[in-house]
């Protein structure tokens, strides 16, 4: 390979559901797991003479997340008709937004190695969904389930902005942060709550010329590590297929792929000759939304601070590392857990340690985030307490922490029942000081004269001081009354 | 007749619409298509220099309701019409490309 090179260009078009309490157009709950069929209407059957109500909740859901995206909200906005042949939307047509989309042009900053990067929205709409064909283990027909058709689909589409698999994973982490944050979708991908579909191609340059291959969607992505495997995946195919057919985006077709989890590749489900053609057409049943200033305002008043502004907070004020602080902000439940903390009187250098240390670990061992581990804020904040004050030290924190986990009693209760309070008290201290100096008199004259060994004979008295407490002696206090008393007697 | 539409126009129309057309309905589409298509086109006359673009004729806005979830009408109300069930679900012949098209 004499002279080629390549860059990568990823798109991504997003479907988030809303956790809204009823569907887009009508009252029937938008609630999964139910029985099929239990949560259908003459509206989502699409039945003659029926008329859907759009969900305002849905609305200002779409609004919300625009905003938060930096999006323009369009002040007058249509829905439209996009034609769709399948059962699982009897109406025939998908009530979607075409040409005045509820916003567009906005962006999310996204940070890879270090690096920060604009990502430019192009859309966010709102349409609705579809429900779900059921083919398994039947011969010549398929089940229809209805309960998911008409329930609120946010669609959210990107410029190709997104130049690796590494910042495609990226933003979709971000973005599930933030659809989280706003309480606008609980964005489970592996049940279907974000769908990400990247397109992706390359323009590859070869000996000063440039080829763009055909571009390729891929589909039935579960996860966000699936995301980065299948775009890693397109890149290598689409590179060993030029290479070998010389095909091109304009003498091959754009495809449509799904990815298969278990061989960890792309299979080609459909290659199109033509543009899709939707054949939209204004919705004669549903009237325009007019946005008024007031309305825009007080969605704006109620926006939650934002995890980009949230994880700064976190670095500038508590000090954690930028990853640290990312990961915190990840999961709003965990990190509003740690504000809850601060606010009980947790000292705030004790608490970050404790969050990046042993709850970190306990979480990661379970496979869950912090806030699931059952233990309080108040519990929380008691502990980081104990250790702020002196009264028990970091090794004790960390062995309580594991108690806390099984035992729902307050840490200092625990702490004080098990005898597990550090020595503090300067008098008991003392005399367990005065004891071990009278029994070690050499090391005592040790410390006492300057020297290679003075070092080493303090550490000594000191190492005995704590093996006297059972490791709860204060050892600043200790190291205090220790200076103390070898300066006396000289 | 008018050349408003033409016959291949007609065919991709009727693809697009999962409709099978023999050559006589796609020769009396075409014509009888292109006559509507011709009497719409006198509006294309009209000067609408000015005009605001309409998205509805209905003078109403915002017509919007509660996020408040009621029930479904039950599942044999649901399924009484359809022409084959396999309750609780719908039954139709199987569908072979994959949808989630939404
Ligand atoms: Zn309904």
């Amino acid at each position: 390979m004499s002279d080629l090179n390549y860059k990568v260009i990823i798109g991504l078009e997003i479907h988030v559901q809303l956790a809204t309490q009823s569907k887009l157009f009508c009252a029937c709950p938008n609630r999964f797991g139910d029985e099929p069929n239990s949560n259908v209407c003459p509206v989502c059957m699409g039945s003659p003479g029926t008329l859907p109500v759009m969900n305002k909740k849905a609305y200002e859901f779409a609004v919300r997340t625009a905003m938060a995206m930096n999006c323009e909200i369009a002040r007058y906005t249509k829905w439209d008709r996009k034609s769709y042949y399948y059962p699982d939307l009897p109406k025939n047509y998908q009530i979607s937004q075409y040409d005045l989309p509820l916003s567009q042009n906005g962006n999310i900053e996204i940070t890879v190695a270090g690096e920060q990067k604009k990502i430019r929205i192009r859309r966010i709409h709102l349409e609705e969904d579809a429900g779900k064909l059921l083919h398994e283990g039947n011969v010549g027909f398929s089940q229809v389930d209805l309960n998911r058709t008409g329930t609120p689909l946010m669609e959210i589409v990107t410029e190709p902005d997104l130049s690796t698999p590494e910042e495609a994973r990226v933003f979709g982490t971000e973005l599930r942060t933030l659809v989280r944050t706003l309480g606008v979708s609980e964005a489970n991908m592996q049940q279907g709550q974000m769908r990400l579909e990247p397109n992706i191609n390359l323009v590859i340059t070869k000996d000063g010329k440039q080829y763009k291959t055909p571009i390729a969607e891929v589909k039935n992505l579960g996860s966000l590590r699936a995301l980065e495997r299948a775009c890693a995946y397109e890149i290598q195919r689409q590179l060993a297929d030029w290479e070998k057919t010389g095909v091109t985006m304009e003498t091959g077709f754009k495809s449509t792929r799904g990815w298969d989890e278990q061989t960890g590749t792309t299979v080609l489900q459909r290659e199109k000759e033509e543009a899709e053609d939707y054949r939209y057409f204004p919705d004669p049943d549903l009237v325009p939304v007019v946005v008024e200033k007031d309305w825009l305002d007080a969605i704006r008043k109620s926006l939650p601070e934002l995890p980009i502004a949230r994880r700064a907070r976190f670095q500038t004020q508590f000090c954690f590392s930028e990853k640290d602080a990312t990961t915190l902000v990840e999961d709003r439940a965990t990190a509003d857990l740690f504000e809850q903390a601060l606010s009980l009187g947790a000292p705030v250098k004790v608490l970050c340690n404790h969050f990046i240390s042993f709850w970190a670990m306990h979480a990661n061992q379970r496979g869950v985030s912090i806030a699931e581990l059952g233990v309080s804020a108040p519990r929380m904040a008691s502990l980081a307490k104990l250790v702020g004050d002196n009264k028990i030290n970091n090794t004790t924190a960390a062995a309580l922490a594991e108690k806390l986990l099984t035992c729902p009693d307050d840490p200092a209760d625990i702490a004080q029942r098990e005898n597990l309070m550090q020595v503090s008290d300067a008098s008991s201290l003392e005399k367990i000081l005065d004891e071990i100096l009278i029994a070690n008199a050499k090391a005592v004259e040790d410390a006492r004269t300057p020297g290679k060994k003075q070092q080493k004979a303090f550490g000594f008295i000191l190492g005995q001081v704590m093996q006297k407490t059972r490791g709860q002696a204060n050892p600043q206090v200790v190291n205090q009354l220790l200076q103390k008393k070898l300066a006396e007697k000289n | 007749m008018s050349n408003e539409i033409s016959e291949a126009q007609v065919r991709h129309v009727a693809k697009l619409s999962r409709l099978k057309l023999t050559d006589e309905q796609i020769n009396l589409y075409t014509r009888q298509l292109g006559a509507i298509l011709e009497y719409i086109k006198k509006l294309n006359e009209l000067d609408t220099t000015g005009v605001e673009p309409m998205a509805h004729v209905a003078p109403l806005r915002n017509v919007l309701r509660d996020d408040i979830a009621g029930t479904g009408m039950g599942i044999d109300k649901v399924l009484q019409n359809a022409p084959d069930s396999d309750p609780p679900f719908f039954k139709v012949p199987r569908v072979l490309e994959d949808s989630s098209g939404a």
